[in-house]
């Protein structure tokens, strides 16, 4: 087991800029996600700590020692690929030995190896069977299996659930939960599903276009998001940005009547979360255009007026009627400067 | 549920397969006639019920001596060796080719590539007569060595293009788990990739023996002396300027199929393709 430390790291692809000096700093033993929309470098980052990727410049270390030179093999890292890339013309149970096979460890210690591993992930039953046999979670969870075999310092999973069903990937994500409290290994995990990233994590780390936007506890990101581009990116359905204007404390949205009692003076942009509405009372106005039921919730899709669209979410059983016009509370705005989207203090 | 097809439709049906498995068996069992008449002669009548049949063609083929010197049995063994040779010699450099071909970019890669296709555009009679000064200046005249080197020259640039096409299809992932597992270069290469590609190594191998064992011309533009010709050779030479052994040339032709049909029955459990599958999500 090992902390990870990234120094300033940067990853070009000729004049093609990845990563764009990346720094953290990562406990031994945390859970790490990194989140992003596609394209912006968080697999690449995997890759780099992986040793999959060279380094352009910038120096990564595991458990103290400078790795960025190292080959994948002497770094002591196990990867869980997207793809699983498990070997075809393998069993279960050589699939999950291959790295203790390759080390050439005494056969004794392999088979006992893989069957501890395998009774931990219930994969006892399929170990001699071929990959091509398994259903795509027995896959996902023989890959599992392989990267844990290995003892290694750190787990980088990329994108581990991406191939599963809605159910399967809820069964898995629980069981990645226990896994990690039973191993206390550090782990990095690429998502681009932020359900994913919010129950996991220890802390998130918030990529777009190479440059980490924020890190932090789930409950940080989704409280105090640093920018309008982290308030969007964490919580579904989206937080709804409405450009402002304030002034003797109160701000009003552009185009809007009513006003909201909020410090700041000039043009802001206004965030406002779904979950933070209450509909029934308020300064603000708006028309509900659809009604979206989610069981034990519904979504409100409100327009406030010219290209100002809100949701907001409602207890079920939810009374309104689509063309109804309603009153609405923000209970939490987040404000973020009008031009660099970053958040006011 | 499908509804099943109707009598006269199953009968159409066979009928048809009859016709064409008959179709595709007359030319065979015209040459088993032939072999199994005592007759020399040129015979178009498939049916083995009419006519004496003897073993005798078989016998004189196999049988053949030079002095004391088994002739055929020199023959068929030229002919094994410079096949296995020729598959063994494409099969090696071909598979290390086809991988850095496949996973590496590299300066001249692609013109390297149109290069070997260019070479295949030639038939090999076209390169009979600078081969021929080639192998006389190097003293390989009349030697298994000279032939199988000439061969390999055709089945390389075929061995790695059809390698290099398979290679592209076995992810990249499963090298990289390889890595990450602690394998080398060489260990990925040779525990995960290698077996992987086994259902093209068995058809490559298969098609440049087979181009070996078949070929003619250059042999016998290649090859003076008896004792180092190959089969192709032997057999033409039943049907000569002097006289035509159809029964021996029917007889030698069976014998010197069975072992491209052994060799296929072996390795046709690996032409099933689908190999990879289960390697990646589906």
């Amino acid at each position: 087991m090992a902390g990870v430390t990234l120094n300033g790291l940067y990853k070009r692809y000729g004049s093609t800029s990845v990563l764009e000096g990346i720094d953290l700093d990562v406990e031994d033993g945390e859970y790490i996600v990194l989140v992003g929309p596609s394209g912006c470098g968080k697999s690449t980052l995997l890759r780099c700590i992986a040793g999959l990727e060279e380094i352009t410049a910038g120096t990564l270390e595991i458990g103290g020692r400078r790795v960025n030179d190292l080959s994948p093999r002497a770094r002591n890292v196990a990867m869980v690929f997207q793809s699983y890339a498990l070997y075809p013309h393998m069993t279960v149970r050589r699939n999950m030995g291959f790295a203790l096979e390759v080390a050439r460890r005494p056969k004794a210690e392999i088979r006992e190896a893989v069957e501890d591993v395998a009774a931990m992930l219930d994969l006892v039953p399929l170990l001699d069977r071929l990959p091509g046999q398994l259903s795509g979670g027995q896959r996902q969870r023989v890959a599992m299996g392989r990267a844990i075999v290995r003892r290694p310092d750190v787990f980088l999973f990329d994108e581990p659930l991406s191939n599963l069903d809605a159910s399967l990937r809820h069964h898995m994500r629980v069981e990645l939960k226990h896994l990690h409290r039973r191993l206390q290994t550090t782990v990095f995990h690429v998502t681009h599903d932020q359900v994913e990233a919010l129950t996991l994590a220890d802390r998130i780390v918030v990529l777009h276009q190479g440059v980490v936007q924020q890190v932090g506890t789930p409950r940080e990101l989704f409280d105090r998001p640093a920018n309008t581009f982290v308030g969007t990116f964490i919580g579904s359905p989206s937080m709804a940005l409405l450009p402002a204007v304030g002034a003797g404390g109160t701000v009003r949205i552009d185009g809007l009547e009513g006003e909201l009692e909020l410090p700041g003076e000039g043009a802001m942009t206004l965030g406002l979360r779904p979950t933070d509405i209450e509909v029934g009372r308020g300064p603000l106005r708006g028309q509900i255009e659809v009604i979206e039921s989610l069981g034990a919730e519904a979504l409100l899709h409100l327009d406030l007026g010219p290209d100002r669209k809100l949701v907001a979410q409602v207890p079920e059983p939810c009374q309104a009627q689509p063309g109804e016009v309603v009153s609405l509370l923000p209970r939490v705005v987040h404000r973020f400067h009008a031009e660099t989207g970053e958040r006011l203090p | 549920m499908a509804r099943s097809p109707s009598t006269l439709r199953v009968v159409l049906t066979h009928l048809a397969l009859v016709v064409i498995t008959l179709l595709a068996l007359y030319p065979v069992l015209w040459v088993v006639r032939m072999a199994l008449s005592p007759s020399q002669q040129f015979s178009s009548d498939p049916t083995l019920l009419s006519g004496r049949l003897t073993l005798q063609n078989f016998v004189d083929v196999i049988w053949t001596f030079d002095g004391g010197y088994w002739l055929f049995g020199a023959q068929l063994f030229n002919s094994l060796v410079v096949a296995t040779a020729t598959a063994g010699v494409g099969l090696v450099l071909a598979t290390s080719a086809g991988y850095a071909l496949s996973r590496w970019a590299f300066p001249g890669r692609d013109a390297g590539m149109s290069a070997f296709l260019v070479t295949q555009m030639f038939p090999g009679v076209v390169m009979a007569i600078p081969l021929y000064i080639l192998l006389d200046t190097l003293g390989l005249l009349d030697s298994l060595l000279g032939l199988a080197l000439v061969y390999a020259t055709t089945a390389v640039p075929f061995s790695v293009w059809t390698l290099k096409g398979y290679f592209d299809t076995i992810p990249v992932a499963l090298e990289e788990a390889a890595l990450l597992d602690g394998a080398s270069r060489w260990t990925t290469f040779t525990k995960v990739i290698l077996p992987l590609a086994r259902p093209a190594l068995a058809v490559t191998g298969l098609f440049s023996f087979m181009t070996a064992w078949n070929e003619y011309i250059l042999a016998a533009t290649l090859l003076g002396d008896p004792r180092a010709y190959t089969l192709p050779v032997v057999l033409q030479s039943y049907v000569d300027d002097y006289g035509a052994s159809w029964g021996h040339f029917a007889a030698g032709a069976i014998l010197v199929s069975i072992p491209v049909v052994a060799l296929f029955f072996a390795l046709q459990r690996y032409f099933v393709e689908g190999l990879t599958s289960g390697a990646v999500k589906g």
